[in-house]
């Protein structure tokens, strides 16, 4: 059980606090609930440069890191698709400082120039890093275009393109940051050695005068149901062959997503899982396979890819591949496998909350999915789903016309 | 409340740094127990530590592949039935190999580890190295290998070791496409007998243990035969290459320019090291370093850039490390240059150094948050064989080294002609 308390400030900002008289350290994540699938389509990659952002000196405190660092802090942030989450961890006699910080920003940026023109460079080279540089380095940019046809989900938290990035001007930022870095649209979590009742004190001095801002109201199109399979074909300078499909699966707060979860174990889960059984020892058809989706908070993406053994056919290995699938959604599970997936679920958890961090960004996530006390009833749901679920599950997600296939073949 | 004034703080240097203390026994058969009780969760994690890294290979690569197929079938399991047995207790196995050791490591909810004890043992004394296993692991090595040769950093990283320590020693040696094809099930079960079965064990246990959890150890791994061996074998000393600058082009599109400067380094034990991890620090070492204000922060010429100390136990080196942009990848490394003399050339402030040591005592204290990561330092000092008081000489020397300390290391270190440079395109 993971304890925390819960208020509201009035200008809307919720506050959790989670008591840890265990360690030194306190914690202090902030998450706002804006990522880039509220980005417009012409402007992508626009919250997570505005993280980077974000580090750039705020309206009274010209630099974020410093005053941190002289606390004995450190700290990093995160964007995905849904949400953006900064964090931060100091001795807990500090925590002040880190309240102070996080207000500020909060509160209003700098909107520095000079520190826009660095950080759109230094965005640049971590697009060039991890999407350009690295072989498969663009599958998923290609996959989310595939897949999805009206959600923005289309893109990339990086971006689209370069373009976007580097075209980003000061009158954007500024827009972006009244309209999301709001507090109602905030979650505060305190975490670590401290009290609840000093952390009232705290919030309220230091967040309680931020105006409520206006409350942005989320409203993205819905991705239509998919009704024929999508197939691309894609040649690039890589060594090795790979196949990458991916089937449409129930958004993150639908009930249907713990037998979703349970499946990608049952598949792709480690040295007992059935495709790396059956593909990559058995049949060695495939030199690795994983089974996976990215946890997203609005309808996600079941994926399964995998490199293909050098001389094997693509279209073979993918044969072998549904034949496994297709074993699922006729014969279903068996209860010993059903207790395997789920004592793993148990396991996973458990090991998740080990680090105070893990914990703060956790109650932050849950409570921004509706309801923070879903850190302590997830299990009770894995636990819930039975065989039958599973089945009905892995039929409607695996269905032919729910299907988009990429071949990633290497040119030479 | 004026928001421009920041709170009081209380300076990292004034806490008191305590590394909660291990409970220490033997089993019967003389392997040495390290062990740390605590922790919320209800998990535990089991490292069972041989000597059987790659500075012991006889054949190349012969020290991995060993490790890696120790969980891949005994007598009476096969691999898939092994896997399973871990997955089933939601358990997780892993093996890695290092330089000097080798680790099969155990993590478990504390309520079924048990149960999985006795898979361990079996992984550890009935191994049969199925040829067919090392031709899939050979074919997926390799086909790992050849995806990786395409990733600038993964080759820098490779090339530039073996600038510095020479390709015949244990840390600059790298595993080419033809060592993997004369990988053999009879080295792999020659070394299993050597370094597993006759081996050296250690072992290192933390989390929440559960009842008579020191008797279990005992009746699964007391009677193993191990513990016949002295410890770390001592390695020929490096070698370094002649020439010191390296452009190598493997994509002739590439848009960045993986960098990598190095020079040798003592280990741990040389009176400079704990010093020289503060100078580091502010060198190269964290988010607010010196490298990283100037070449990201103020130039926006890479996502990243960082020095460290390797993590070797023998001899070590300094290494300064970053992915920059292709047309910007030279002036990076000269703005590298310029920061060593800036360093060797004026003193540091009272402020900024207060702030490293605040920055580094703090970052000591998080990492102390449970009970894995106690464990994790106090492996650390014992498998580079020393004791607590490294962890407290560092504490120290965090808080008391001076301006006029950090200079005349920089003096003797940071000079361009110590500094081996490549930047793979």
């Amino acid at each position: 059980m993971i304890q925390y308390d819960k208020f509201t400030l009035d200008n809307g900002l919720r506050v959790l606090v989670h008591e840890d008289k265990s360690t030194p350290m306190a914690v202090l994540n902030v998450l706002y609930d804006v990522g880039a699938k509220d980005e417009s389509f012409d402007k992508t990659g626009f919250a997570h440069l505005f993280e980077h952002l974000m580090f750039g000196g705020s309206k009274n405190i010209p630099s974020y890191d410093e005053p941190l660092q002289v606390a004995g802090g450190e700290n990093n942030a995160f964007t995905t698709n849904d949400l953006t989450n900064y964090y931060c961890q100091l001795p807990a006699e500090n925590i002040e400082t880190a309240f102070w910080l996080e207000s500020d920003r909060m509160l209003s940026l700098a909107f520095s120039k000079k520190s826009l023109e660095v950080q759109r460079k230094v965005v640049c080279e971590e697009f060039k890093e991890h999407y350009i540089t690295k072989p498969y380095g663009d599958v998923w940019h290609k996959m989310r275009e595939l897949a999805y046809t009206t959600h923005p989900y289309r893109w990339m938290t990086i971006g689209a393109s370069l373009k976007h990035v580097e075209d980003a001007t000061l009158e954007d930022v500024k827009a972006f940051f009244y309209k999301h870095y709001t507090p109602s649209n905030a979650i505060l979590v305190v975490a670590g050695n401290i009290e609840t009742a000093q952390m009232k004190v705290l919030a309220e001095k230091w967040f309680g005068s931020i105006p409520a801002g206006e409350k942005y109201n989320r409203q993205l199109p819905v991705e239509p149901k998919q009704n024929a399979s999508r197939f691309l074909e894609v040649k690039s300078n890589v060594p090795l062959d790979a196949l990458y499909k991916c089937w449409h699966m129930p958004a993150r707060m639908d009930d249907r997503y713990y037998a979703s979860e349970l499946i990608s174990d049952i598949l792709g889960g480690g040295g007992s899982s059935r495709l790396f059984q059956s593909l990559v020892k058995e049949k060695q058809l495939f030199s690795n396979i994983d089974c996976y989706h990215f946890g997203s908070t609005d309808a996600g993406l079941m994926t399964i890819e995998g490199k293909i053994v050098k001389g094997v056919n693509i279209k073979d290995a993918e044969n072998a591949l549904m034949e496994e699938i297709k074993k699922l959604v006729e014969n279903g599970i068996s209860t010993t496998e059903l207790e395997k997936v789920k004592n793993k679920a148990e396991s996973a958890l458990a090991f998740e909350d080990m680090s105070l961090m893990n914990r703060a960004s956790n109650i932050a996530m849950y409570e921004n999915l509706g309801e923070a006390e879903l850190i302590n009833t997830e299990l009770s749901k894995y636990q819930a789903v039975t065989a039958d679920e599973l089945l009905q599950q892995a039929r409607i997600i695996f269905d032919d016309n729910n299907c988009n296939t990429m071949h990633y073949l290497s040119n030479n | 409340m004026n928001r421009k004034i920041a709170p009081q703080i209380k300076d990292a240097v004034d806490y008191t740094l305590a590394l909660k203390p291990y409970e220490h026994y033997q089993l019967n058969n003389g392997i040495q127990v390290y062990s740390i009780d605590a922790g919320a969760q209800d998990v535990i994690q089991l490292e069972m530590v041989f000597y059987a890294g790659n500075c012991y290979d006889k054949l190349k690569g012969i020290a991995a592949a060993t490790n890696f197929l120790l969980k891949n079938g005994t007598t009476n399991k096969t691999a898939f039935q092994i896997n399973e047995a871990f997955d089933y207790y939601g358990g997780y196995c892993n093996r890695a190999c290092y330089n000097e050791t080798s680790v099969v490591t155990l993590h478990s909810l504390s309520k079924h580890v048990d149960k999985l004890l006795p898979i361990l043992h079996e992984m550890l004394t009935d191994s049969v190295f199925l040829q067919q296993e090392l031709d899939i692991y050979k074919q997926n090595t390799k086909q790992r290998l050849k995806v990786n040769l395409q990733k600038a950093e993964f080759v820098a990283g490779r090339l530039i070791d073996s600038y510095i320590y020479g390709e015949q020693h244990p840390y600059g040696v790298y595993t080419k496409p033809l060592d993997i094809d004369a990988l053999n099930i009879e080295a792999c079960k020659a070394f299993y007998q050597e370094y597993y079965v006759n081996g050296n064990c250690t072992i290192f246990v933390s989390g929440k243990m559960p009842h008579n959890f020191k008797e279990s150890l005992n009746a699964v791994f007391g009677q193993l035969t191990v513990n016949k061996k002295p410890v770390i074998k001592p390695i020929n000393k490096s070698i370094q290459i002649e020439q010191q600058k390296f452009r190598i082009d493997i994509d002739p599109n590439s848009v960045q320019g993986a960098i990598r400067i190095a020079m040798p380094f003592p280990n741990r034990h040389h009176p400079d090291f704990k010093k020289v991890m503060v100078l580091n620090t502010l060198f190269g070492g964290f988010f607010g370093s010196r490298l990283m204000s100037n070449i990201r922060e103020e130039k926006g010429y890479t996502y990243g850039i960082y020095s460290y100390i390797q993590n070797h136990v023998q001899e070590s080196a300094w290494v300064i490390s970053t992915e920059a942009g292709k047309d910007v990848s030279e002036a990076t490394i000269e703005e590298v240059y310029k920061e060593m003399r800036i360093l060797r050339e004026e003193k540091i402030g009272d402020e900024e150094l207060l702030l490293v040591r605040n920055y580094m005592i703090g970052g000591i204290l998080g990492e102390l948050d449970g009970p894995f990561q106690i464990m994790a330092k106090w492996k650390n000092i014992i498998l580079n064989d020393m004791d607590e008081n490294y962890f407290y000489d560092s504490v120290h020397e965090i808080k008391s080294v001076n301006a006029d300390q950090l200079m005349e290391l920089a003096n003797k270190y940071l000079r361009p002609e110590n500094f081996w440079e490549l930047v793979v395109y």
